[in-house]
């Protein structure tokens, strides 16, 4: 598995976005975790719920440190990942399948537009790794 | 602003991969390969833990007992030659300047080893209490470094590379010793709740000693390991971190170290006011507790009891070894009692937590 799949769309905040017609699967990526290490805990929002692009959605959390997730686009919680619940470690060792996290209902298409590509990520992690 | 300090490790690290943090002014290893394999490693096997950042201070002459003695809550006048024990640093109001080890050389001739955050300041506070005694109180920890070999392989990895038998250096003792060629001071103590050795030598040896013991460890297990495991590690172990469980403004008492609080020894700084506690009761008291749910809690969330805010947990992390959330907190006394149920404000929700036995692990012997 590539470390960064082409078919995604990721963030500068680490997570990723696929898109299927008018719903988006999200979770955080490879670099993500790695900077975390094992994750012991995930806590995710409710089916239903409303969040704006770049509201929190929840937090990850390894042995050290708690880190929050944000919405890379606005909409409404269609779906949430509860296997992680009992398997967090989903998240460390299987990121874009298994460690998904929630999959949204697109309200605005063009917030899509801001997401980097593969390649444009790729890129921001290396000018960002010093 | 002050230029950061490194260990004479620093290379070392960097060569091993470790993320460096900066801690207390220190540039310093906060984890290798990650927190949870190094702390497991410790539980099960042997960690390498680079603390040449904690302070060293020595006080001789004459009066270094009496100097100690008054500065220090534990009798360091039971103590045997090449015994060590654990100390408050006391205040006159009965709190704590810092905690320490306290290392016997002779009754005029003792080591004590502090925390790094604190290094200046316990100096100055101890050398204003040797005013009129016939004492030499320096500050030395720019003169060694200091490696911790924590875990149960220790005394395998170790044994071979010293002259000494290790076996006749017992839990809490330390020994003078050749390593391979290098003169150390091998103490068999740590801050992880496991069997182990602290070394201390000169820093133009410690890559030398720290990379030998790397080598000779390997096929036993024995990993790197950074800050915040020996974090998660001695809260396990309840083991106080100053900052957080103690400070200026937690007395030796409320911080549940009554068993370093020796009375009958004589007057020592703030032994009046922790006579009067014991007398009246203490009002708070810190407490060990585990999450109902599984919730991590962290330094500083906010703790309600009753519905009223009394307070912040002091330490709290997941639990790597015990696999469940951990933490503690100062509760009011009557709270202060295994099984109450209190709560913790998490991102705005109250997490139920309960009061539990501690330490939360303790080797089998």
């Amino acid at each position: 598995m590539a470390e960064y799949p082409d078919n995604l769309l990721y963030t500068k905040d680490h997570e990723w976005v696929r898109v299927d017609g008018t719903l988006v699967t999200i979770g955080i990526t490879y670099f993500a975790q790695s900077e975390l290490g094992d994750i012991v805990y995930i806590e995710l929002p409710k089916v239903g719920e409303r969040l704006a692009q770049n509201d929190s959605f929840g937090s990850v959390e390894s042995v050290k440190a708690v880190s929050e997730i944000f919405m890379p686009i606005s909409g409404t919680i269609e779906k949430v990942n509860d296997s992680l619940n009992d398997a967090p470690d989903h998240v460390n060792n299987d990121p874009y399948a298994q460690g998904w996290m929630i999959t949204v209902k697109i309200e605005t298409p063009s917030e899509l537009h801001a997401l980097m590509s593969a390649t444009e990520y790729e890129d921001f992690l290396s000018e960002n790794r010093n | 602003m002050t230029e950061i300090k490194r260990t004479p490790l620093n290379d070392a690290h960097r060569a091993l991969g470790a993320k460096m943090v900066e801690f207390v002014g220190w540039d310093m290893p906060v984890q290798y390969s990650g927190t949870m394999p190094e702390h497991l490693a410790v539980r099960t096997a042997a960690g390498l833990f680079d603390v040449s950042h904690m302070g060293e201070i020595e006080v001789r002459g004459k009066d270094a007992l009496k100097l100690v003695q008054l500065i220090s809550s534990n009798d360091a006048s039971k103590l045997a030659d090449t015994q060590i024990h654990y100390s408050a640093l006391m205040t006159p109001q009965g709190t704590f300047v810092d905690d320490m080890l306290v290392h016997r050389f002779h009754s005029e001739y003792f080591f004590l080893c502090v925390n790094a955050s604190n290094i200046d300041k316990d100096f100055d506070w101890i050398a204003s209490n040797a005013k009129g005694l016939d004492v030499e109180v320096k500050n030395t920890s720019d003169k060694y470094f200091q490696i911790a070999l924590q875990g149960p392989r220790s005394v395998e990895i170790l044994q071979p590379l010293v002259d000494i038998d290790l076996s006749s250096i017992k839990y809490y003792w330390f020994k003078e010793s050749n390593f391979s060629g290098i003169p150390v001071l091998l103490t068999r103590t740590g801050y992880t709740g496991e069997d182990g050795f602290e070394i201390y030598g000169l820093p133009d040896e410690a890559v030398k000693v720290w990379d030998k013991v790397l080598e000779q460890g390997q096929p036993f297990g024995l990993v790197p390991a950074g800050l915040a495991a020996r974090n998660t590690l001695r809260l396990e172990a309840k083991m106080m971190l100053y900052g957080n469980d103690i400070d200026d403004t937690t007395t030796v008492l409320e911080a549940d170290l009554g068993w370093i609080v020796k009375l009958a020894k004589g007057d020592f700084l703030g032994r009046d006011v922790l006579v009067q506690q014991k007398e009246k009761g203490l009002s708070r008291k810190i407490v060990g507790f585990e999450v109902l749910d599984r919730t991590p809690i962290r330094d500083g969330y906010p703790v309600f009891v009753d519905g009223q805010q009394i307070g912040q947990v002091t330490s709290g992390s997941p639990s790597p070894f015990l696999k469940k959330n951990i933490g503690l907190a100062y509760l009011p006394i009557d709270k202060a009692t295994i099984g109450t149920e209190f709560s913790v404000q998490v991102r705005g929700r109250d997490i139920a937590v309960r009061v539990i036995e501690t330490p939360f692990y303790k080797r089998k012997k």
